[in-house]
Parts: C-alpha cells; structure tokens; sequence
C-alpha cells in the first residue's frame, strides 16, 4: 500500500452550495452519465500513474464531443471553477492529479480517429484516441505515427500532446512536438483555435502556437483534435544486443555509434540491476552477469538495414563490448524490446515500490552522471536501477523502496530531487518526456531562474488570465522556489562544484 | 574562432530603447530584409556578437551565438561529416544563425528530416525588458516549461533578441543522388510524388518544376542503389547545384520581376488553378506542401485559394509589404498573438508590425 506523498498545494474542496449550482448546471449540459459525484465515481480518478499523490476530484465530466468540452470549460469560467483535463491518466508525473475544488475533464469519451489521409500522411484524430490506436489504423496504408511511449497501448493523443511525450525511437523520430502538424484547442474563454497546418500542410501562419500548446500540461488549453504525421513503415528492423562489464564503456559506444554517422531507430542502454530484473521476468536473453547491456536497432530497406547491422556491430566491438548478438528472427528481437519495455514492471516485481526519474544530459557526461547517482543511492542508502534512451542522453533512474517502511518514502524523493539536480548541474534537464506535473514542481525552481519562470507564467496568463487550467502544476511559482530555497544553477554557484561546467 | 559575446551591450542597448520607447528594427547580415511587412525602427546591428560556442560532434548538438555567420556553422559541422538538417536558406553570404532561426525557413529536406523550429533545442534571448533568458537546453529531449523556444522560431525577431542559439544536427549521409523525370502535367507530378512519399524510399528533396520531377535520394549507398532502380529516371549533370539553387531561391524561376507568393498546403492538395496563370509560373517543393507562385494576382485571390487548399499563404518577396504579407489569423489568434507579444515586448521595440500589426 502507498501511501500519499506530500501534495503541498492542497485546495479546500468546493463549498456545498457552489458544488449544487455546479453539477445542477453541468447536469443541464451534459448526459446524467457524464457527470460523475459520488465519491465511489470519483475514486478512480483520484490519481494518475503517479499514484503516490492522490487527491479527490470535485466533480468528473466525461463529455462526447468538442461542444459539450467548450460547454463544461464556459462553465467553469463563469464559475470561476479550476478544470484538470485527463487523458488515459498513464502519466508519470502527476500531471492530471485532480483537485478537490475543481472538475476534472475526462477526454476519454472523444475516442474517434476522424480521418487518415495516406496520400497527406495525416492522421485526423480526437484526443482520447490511444495512441497505439493510431499506428494500427495506418498500418492498413503502411504508415505509422513515430512517438511511441512506453504506455502506448492505453496512452491517449491528447496526454501524449499535452506532455510532449517521446518513447524509444525519438533519436530517429523525433517527439510528439515534431510528429504534430496542427491543433485544434479550446481556450478557457470557450474560443476554438485553429493552430497550425489542422488540415496537413507543413506549417501555419503567425507564431508557432502547436509549438507551445504542445507539453503544455493542459495549462493553456484543451485540444479536441490533433492533425498528426504519418510516417511510412521501414520494411526492415535489426536489433543488435552488446554486453559490457564496464557501464562507462557501454556509455562511451554510444558516443562511438553516433559519430560514426549512424541514427539508429532506437539506442537502449540498462545497468546490471535493471537488465537482472528485466531477464528475470521475461526471459529476454539478456546477460545476466553483464554490467551494462545495450540494445542498437536500425531500420530502412532491407539491405540497407543489413548493412548498417553490420557496421553497428563492429562498432560495438571496437568499443569494448564483451559480446554482441544480432537478433536472428522477429521473434528474438520482439524478445530483446520485450525485456527492456517491461524494465518498469520487471523492477517492480523485486521491490515493493519503485520512483522513476526522467533527467536528461548530455551524452558523454553519462559515466559521471552515473557515477554521482550511485553516490546518491549510497548516501541515501537505497539501490537505483538503470534505464536509459542512451540514444537521446534520456535517463530513468528508477529508486527502489519500501513505502511500508517509516521515512522511506521522504528519502525516496529527497534522493529523486538530487538526482534531477545532479542532470541539471551536467547540462541537462529535470524531465525529459514525462513533464513536470506535480512530482517535478519544485525542480523547475533549480533549472529556470526568476526570469524565465515569470514569463512562463506571463505565458498562461496571455491564454488563461483567471488561472483555471490545471492551475498548480508544471511552473512553481517565484514564493514557492523562494521558499524552498532552491538554487537555480544557471546562475553562476553551483550545488555540484566537483562537476565540471559547460 | 571569432567571436565576442555582446551580451552585456545588447542589453543596454535595449533598456535604453526601452526607457526612449525607440522601436528597433533588429538585423543580423540583412540579407532577409526582404521578408515580412515594411520594417520599422533604428536599426539594430546584431552581427558582431558572434561565433560557435559549443559543438561536440556526438552530442549531435552545435550551439553558437545569433550572429554567427550560416557559413561558418556549415563550415564548422562539414568539417566532422555533420550538417543542419533543415538546409536553411542562405539569401547571400552575409546570413546569420539568428536570422535564419528568427526566420524560421527551411530548405527542400524539410519534409524528410524536419523544419528550423524543429531542430531548434534551446536558446538564449533578450526579452524587450532587457532581460536575458534562457529557455530550452542542449539536450534532444526536454519537456520542462513552455516550449518558448520554439515559439521564438519564425517569430521574425517581435518577441526578443536572440543571443545564442543550439540546435540539433544530423550526419551527413553516405550517399546523395538526384534523379530527373520528365512530368509535364503538375497535377499528376504531385499525385507521383505523394505516392513515393507513401513508400519508405530514402527521399530528401522532391520538387516539380518546368515539367520536370527532381528527387533527392540520401542514406547509405544500399538504400539508395535499392530506391534509384526502383524510381528510374535520369542523373543530371550536377544535382546539389539544384538543390543549391531551390534552397537559396537562385534558380532562374525565382528571378522574375512579379511578386513570390510562398503557398503551404497539404501535400497531396490538388493542382491550384489560378486565373493568368501558367502551369511555369508554379515550383512545387517538398513534395507538394510547398509551393511558389509568381504572380501579380490580387492577394485576396491566392489567400483565398490557399485556404481552399487547406493552407496559408505568405506574400514571401515583392508586392505591397505595407499590406498584410503573412495570412491574417482568426481575430482570437491574433488577440493571442498581441498578448504573446506583449509578454516578452511589453513596449513593442522589437520590430514592430513586422510579422501582423501590432505584434
């Protein structure tokens, strides 16, 4: 059992009579299934994937279309009611987490792929769409759409937008931010804006609003339609498995594989802990004893992907590897993916609980990185499995322990924190596919200093004056971080002066 | 390397125009100042504060300041087998980084390996304040805070100054071919090349012009032998040199005394029919989604046949820039727009009404 983690901007529920007038009025709106208030309703939207902070929603909403989504939004405005959108509720860092004086939106009924235009490449789709969905739709024309997070199965479109979500292939395609080509998203004013190319075209006129609407937590917004990019499938995928006794070496080959000119589709990296684990649950293949496994796919044409299989592989031997294997058929190399897309729940099985961190660094900063990450775990006396999209420098620290186990759970994010701060301090960044959210509110006060957070602030106001989209999350605000005390690292003194700066 | 970081001058600069309410009319090499509505203001020399700031060929990241020169980024990256996927234009030689990202324009490889604003990662910037920002990073992936960055791409320099710019940057492939085929119907060009486009082939440029189909195969030498047997067609005599001149707008279709109009639309739209216009006064680019027009036709005529595409339409050289040169917005969009500015440019000194009036 978790127990709730400390949610340090709690809100007073909605007062009673304000909570009539509202579900009298949103009853008038929506059908009676659509609105949900009953404590026993609410439950389950209490929390998204970062179930350690949890909180009862006020009222739940679960419109059918963009009409009763602008109807429920006006609502709110009148009321002056805060509104969290929520997609499949997969993601990591809490950025759905509902509040207790304010509906909770659920996309989840505007489930409609709308239009698949093979000869545009675009898919036309409503934002609860999953987003597995979407790549199943267009293999029929033999096109997929690239972005494919781990959760890609219940994931929706619309989360996915919100949080600017990547997945294992990002190095060769890019994130949701490059693979959206327009938006269609309604403002807290109940205005719909038409941003981008909605109907394929490569751009739109004016300032790249998709841009900023894209990752914005649900802070500016709601979308109920993404026009996205389609990409045709490559006929041809290897996956090569190299071993390592040192995890610096594994490190150093990727560097070796990228300045030799390759983009592989996909560039995995997992320490010793998690590829145990990984091996444990799946039977993957993988080498128990190994210190570091990397798994480097390539794809395109046949002989093209044979090709560069093969220079992968050298590459990896010139680099130190103790053993590279090439997966012989599909069905290895769906085996290989299957180890490392179950590292969550693999680490999950031999531990009770388990914190998943999402820093960012610069590739060859990796062995310090990692080096200082072990440190931490020592310090804070609990272990750190690996697993890293090596290809894009993307890290996942995950922190094994004991919610059961008084203060192990306040380690547990004091250790979190220090890790995104050590990311920072390398160059890097404190998330780098899962948001900011809740969980990652007050790092935002180490990586951005007063400036930059005043204006991401400014920004939300110019879309959002009154302050009612998911008010609380993603950008703290500048008496949080004075409280806290936090040092932005940008600014000269740095937390980590053993660490060398660029 | 040369290079001086002006920071510090910039932002008095700035401030001071700032306290005068002097607009200032920002210019990197000057070599786009043909682009967006008639520019306003003193004029703002930002080319000095120059040179590459960080580059390690494995990060596949370069970071340099806004007045950089395109070419010695170029230079920089050849020199380690790297390149700007994006294949920005380079109008004369005098372009900057900053200019170019300001820009936000991108050659004929943007629809196979992204646009400016996506290779974009971070950057530094004067606000109209005078104060400095840093947003993004110099790391492929990032999600913390807006992606202002990427908002500040194309903005045409009406949000902020940029002082330092990182981006990501590609390999440059192993093998590059360009194939000719003949095509004199345009319509059926665009329906040939959205059918390639639907095929995993190694493409990194597909335009039509003066009756003929042009593509670009890039990747490794398998890839490409597999994709030139399949496609036909014949190797001209020097195809870079096309792509150079499609990229810079060098070829002969793009010197012509009549206005350029720059149409964005769904690739696949069909051919547009216009009024006085010939089938040659048309080079279709990035596989359809981007198409030059010359043409003295009323603009109200092309926006509204761009809009019937499902696109927009950017009166991109010539013609009356005192007018609207960009595709006017909804009314709410542009109140966003004004907002957006008013946030990083409360006193408007940032070119003002260059990109709508206004912002």
């Amino acid at each position: 059992m978790m127990r709730a983690m400390s949610v340090s901007t709690q809100a007073q529920p909605l007062s009673p009579g304000l909570r009539a007038t509202l579900l009298r009025r949103l009853r008038r709106l929506l059908p009676a299934d659509a609105v949900l208030a009953r404590e026993e309703e609410l439950r389950p939207y209490e929390c998204d994937a970062l179930s350690a902070y949890r909180r009862l929603p006020g009222v739940v909403v679960l419109p059918r279309n963009a009409d009763e989504v602008r109807a429920v939004l006006c609502l709110c405005r009148e009321l002056q009611v805060p509104v969290v959108a929520r997609g499949a509720g997969t993601g990591l860092a809490g950025g759905a987490l509902p509040r207790p004086d304010g509906v909770l939106l659920s996309l989840a009924r505007l489930d409609r792929i709308l239009r698949l235009d093979p000869d545009n490449r675009i898919a036309v789709v409503q934002p609860g769409v999953r987003n597995l969905a979407v790549s199943e739709a267009a293999a029929a024309h033999g096109l997929f759409y690239a972005p494919d997070p781990s959760s890609q199965v219940a994931c929706t479109i619309g989360g996915n937008v919100a949080e600017n979500a990547g997945g294992v292939h990002c190095l060769k395609y890019g994130l949701t931010v490059h693979n959206v080509l327009g938006l269609k998203m309604i403002t807290v004013d109940g205005e719909m804006l038409e941003l981008g190319g909605v109907h394929g075209a490569p751009d739109g006129p004016g300032l790249d609003l998709t841009a900023l609407a894209v990752g914005s937590e649900g802070m500016l917004g709601v979308v109920v339609e993404a026009t996205l990019r389609l990409l045709p499938a490559p006929p041809a995928a290897r996956v090569a498995l190299a071993a390592f006794d040192d995890i610096a070496t594994a490190g150093a080959a990727v560097g070796r594989i990228i300045g030799a000119g390759i983009v592989p589709a996909g560039l995995e990296m997992m320490d010793n802990a998690a590829l145990r684990a990984a091996e444990d649950f799946v039977h993957a293949g993988y080498p128990r004893d190994a210190a570091a496994i990397l798994l480097c796919e390539v794809d395109g044409e046949a002989a093209e992907a044979e090709a560069q299989t093969e220079r992968v592989c050298a590459l990896l031997r010139e680099a130190g590897a103790t053993e590279v294997r090439v997966a012989r058929d599909e069905a290895e190399r769906r085996r290989f993916w299957q180890g490392r897309k179950a590292a969550f729940p693999a680490v999950g099985r031999i531990s009770p609980d388990y914190y998943c961190m999402d820093g960012t660094i610069p590739r060859h900063r990796l062995p310090q990185v990692l080096e200082g990450i072990a440190r931490l775990a020592r310090e804070h006396g609990l272990p750190v499995a690996n697993v890293f999209h090596a290809g894009d420098g993307n890290l996942h620290p995950l922190i094994l322990y004991d919610a059961a186990r008084p203060g192990e759970l306040e380690r547990t994010e004091r250790l979190g924190a220090k890790i995104l701060e050590l990311c920072v301090a390398a160059g890097g960044t404190i998330t780098g596919e899962h948001g900011v959210g809740m969980e990652k509110i007050d790092q935002m006060c180490v990586q951005f200093g007063t400036a930059e957070l005043q204006r991401f602030h400014d920004v939300k106001a110019a879309f959002d004056p009154a302050g009612l989209l998911n008010p609380g999350k993603a950008v703290p605000t500048l008496h949080r971080c004075a409280e806290l005390g936090a040092m932005h690292v940008h600014g000269g003194r740095l937390p980590f002066p053993e660490l060398e700066r660029f | 390397m040369d290079g001086a970081d002006l920071t510090d001058s910039l932002r008095e600069t700035v401030r001071a125009a700032g306290r005068g309410g002097t607009p200032l009319c920002l210019r990197g090499g000057g070599t786009k100042s043909f682009y967006g509505r008639v520019p306003a203001g003193e004029v703002l020399d930002l080319s000095r504060n120059r040179g590459i700031v960080r580059y390690q060929p494995t990060e596949l990241v370069i970071t340099a300041r806004a007045g950089t020169p395109l070419a010695e980024v170029a230079a920089a990256l050849a020199e380690h087998g790297q390149m700007l996927g994006f294949e920005p234009p380079a109008f004369g030689e005098d372009a900057t980084l900053g200019g170019t990202i300001a820009c936000g324009l991108s050659g004929p490889r943007r629809p196979f390996a992204g646009a400016a604003r996506d290779a974009v990662l971070g950057l530094r910037c004067l606000d109209g304040t005078g104060e400095v920002l840093r947003l993004g990073g110099e790391v492929m992936k990032n999600v913390a805070g807006y992606d202002v960055s990427r908002l500040m791409t194309g903005a045409l320099g009406t949000l902020g100054i940029l002082l330092e710019v990182s981006l990501k940057v590609l390999p440059r492939p192993q093998t590059e071919l360009t194939l000719i085929l003949e095509e004199p119907d345009p319509q059926r060009a665009l329906e040939r090349m959205a059918g390639w486009q639907r095929q995993p082939l190694p493409l990194s440029g597909l335009a039509w012009s003066s009756g003929r189909l042009w593509v670009r195969l890039e990747g490794t030498a398998e890839g490409v032998a597999a994709a030139r047997a399949r496609l036909g067609g014949d190797e001209p005599a020097d195809g870079p040199a096309f792509w150079r001149g499609l990229r810079d707008h060098r070829l002969a279709f793009f010197s012509d005394d009549r206005p350029l109009w720059r149409l964005a639309v769904p690739p696949a739209a069909p051919f547009i029919r216009l009024p006085e216009t010939q089938p040659g006064d048309w080079l279709l680019d990035w596989g359809g989604a981007q198409r030059w027009l010359r043409s003295g036709l009323p603009p109200a005529t092309v926006r509204a046949a761009a809009t019937a595409a499902g696109g927009h339409a950017t009166l991109f050289r010539g013609g009356d820039r005192g007018g609207e040169v960009f595709h006017p917005p909804s009314p709410a969009v542009l109140a966003l727009h004004q907002r957006l500015k008013a946030v990083f440019d409360p006193g408007g000194i940032f070119n003002p009404g260059r990109l709508y009036p206004g912002v």
